[in-house]
């Protein structure tokens, strides 16, 4: 099992959000990485953290039925893939609904929760999932 | 750049080899192999060894080492070198090897591939798999590897129309391969039914989508072209090889439903070896999940981007079809020791370029590929063999 350390150094980032803005071409990026894979040199020193609204689509998804120890708690589980409005993808967990309700298309917003907990010692890790913005009723 | 060979083959079964450990079956292919090309420990100047994760799977690190001591090769002192790229890491191996050979810098070369992965549980033999993917964004947020599959399933039958069936039919035609494949870890055919009625994994995928849990090992023996007739009368040519990598998380790629290292890897190869896809009679493809072989013949030109599903289905991909796929049953069936998959494909491919291939065998196969997938398209290597 990994050291606390190792999880909470992504905090910012799971908790918040936070990604990278390259400053040289306008493109969103997460999590935070410090050479824009378009501009490479150009960018240097020019990737800004951003905090990103959490708001997206489901690019793809899946109902997981066998995962490892740490999250099968929680199985079945929806995964999906997310393209948030600033146009970075992002893996994670669809929760508080029926997966049949869900399809490609699906717009998400992100929430808090726990993601896992570690065996005996019982650390708690959270991080970020994706809830479906409800259609208001006519 | 000198010319390459293939003039010795070797693989263990692939299975459950309960009473076998990994020296034993890392040393065993790489003894067929060299029988195979009838030359001396002395005439090997150096070995490299496709491992992904040993270090997880029996706790031992220090692979190249471990395999040239117990094949013997102590006392030569050749240098032995262990070469890791998750599911490629057998592919890479044999580039490392074509490479050494092809610089001049040796003359024969033994390149081998080994994983042992059944000595651990089934969940942490998943959760190591699921190493090769982006542990800190997309292990630890609920992605398993059968999960970021399962997404680029989901997004190519809402792309193209891909069907279930259609996934189904790769295990069916994999399967049959294996029943001819006396090697292979499933020898038993299977039906859409049995693909469509297994438990499901990671929707779409079902139980029958994914290659199971293996151990083995193959081997192969390398030495320039222009030497092989001493040792061989039928040399195999390493025409082509390609590599590739891509980002490491299945998210941050342009497409999900295209495996962009696969195109690279796959133009480098052919360009090497100045053919197109075209030509090839014969492939072996990284086919893990069902959906993954229908990205590879995608990918590496056999059909256009979206009809590889329907290609399977009309059979485009069995022995007798366009371009056999998978004749020795590919990771579904002949199974995955992860490390050794690259070199049993090139083992498969050179078996049929000598025409050996017996019941399985693809008339008049002269040219022939092997795709090794490392991830979900993070490392792709490709290998273009042809008779001489
Ligand atoms: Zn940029």
């Amino acid at each position: 099992m990994a050291t606390a350390p190792r999880f909470w150094r992504e905090n910012p980032s799971r908790y918040n959000l936070v990604g990278v803005e390259c400053h040289n071409c306008g493109r969103h990026f997460f999590p935070p990485r410090s050479i824009c894979p378009v501009c490479h040199r150009k960018s240097v020193g020019k990737m800004e953290k951003v905090k990103l609204k959490g708001e997206g689509k489901i690019f793809s998804l899946t109902e997981v039925q066998e995962s490892p120890e740490e999250i099968s708690m929680q199985k079945p589980y929806v995964l999906a893939m997310v393209e948030l409005v600033e146009g970075a993808r992002v893996s994670g967990q669809v929760i508080d609904c029926d997966a049949c309700d869900l399809e490609i298309g699906t717009p998400v917003r992100v929430t808090l929760r726990k993601l896992s907990e570690e065996g005996p010692s019982g650390i708690i890790h959270y991080g970020y999932k994706f809830v479906p913005l409800k259609e208001k009723a006519p | 750049m000198r010319r390459v060979a293939v003039i010795g083959i070797g693989d263990t079964e692939f299975g459950e080899l309960w009473d076998s450990s990994f020296r034993e079956i890392g040393i065993q292919a790489g003894l067929i192999a060299v029988a195979d090309a009838n030359i001396s420990a002395d005439k090997i100047d150096a070995l490299f060894v496709g491992n992904m994760s040993a270090g997880r799977f029996i706790e031992q690190e220090h692979i190249g080492a471990l395999i040239a001591d117990y094949s013997g090769l102590a006392r030569d002192h050749i240098p032995a070198t262990r070469v890791e790229a998750a599911g490629a890491s057998g592919g890479l191996a044999l580039r490392q090897g074509f490479q050494a050979v092809a610089s001049g810098l040796h003359d024969i070369v033994v390149v081998g591939g080994a994983e042992k992965m059944t000595d651990v549980s089934d969940t942490e033999s998943s959760m190591i798999q699921s190493s090769a993917a982006d542990q800190e964004w997309e292990t630890v947020l609920g992605a398993t590897f059968p999960a970021l599959h399962a997404l680029i399933a989901r997004r190519h039958m809402h792309q193209f129309g891909t069907t279930r069936e259609q996934l189904a039919d790769v295990a069916v035609k994999n399967h049959k391969n294996g029943s001819l494949n006396p090697k292979a870890q499933f020898q038993r055919e299977i039906t859409r039914e049995t693909v469509l009625s297994s438990p499901v994994v990671s929707s779409p995928l079902r139980v029958f989508d994914c290659a199971p849990s293996s151990d083995g090992a193959a081997a192969v023996v390398l030495c320039p072209l222009d030497q092989a007739k001493k040792y061989t009368d039928m040399p195999i040519e390493i025409a082509g090889s390609g590599q590739a990598s891509d980002t490491l998380s299945l998210h941050d790629r342009k497409d999900i439903c295209t495996m962009e290292a696969t195109r690279v890897a796959a133009k480098r190869a052919f360009d090497m070896a100045g053919i197109s896809h075209k030509d090839i009679d014969v492939a072996e493809v990284h086919d893990n999940f069902t959906i993954s072989e229908i990205l590879a013949i995608e990918d590496l030109g056999f059909f256009n981007k979206g009809e590889g599903g329907k290609a399977t289905e009309a059979g485009l991909t069995a022995l007798e079809g366009q371009v056999a796929v998978n004749t020795s049953g590919g990771l579904k069936a002949r199974g995955d020791p992860i490390g050794a998959t690259g070199l049993a494909q090139a083992v498969e491919i050179v078996t049929q370029l000598r025409g050996t291939a017996g019941k399985r065998q693809v008339k008049d196969a002269t040219i022939g590929l092997a795709h090794n997938v490392g991830g979900t398209g993070a490392t792709v290597v490709v290998h273009v063999l042809r008779r001489v």
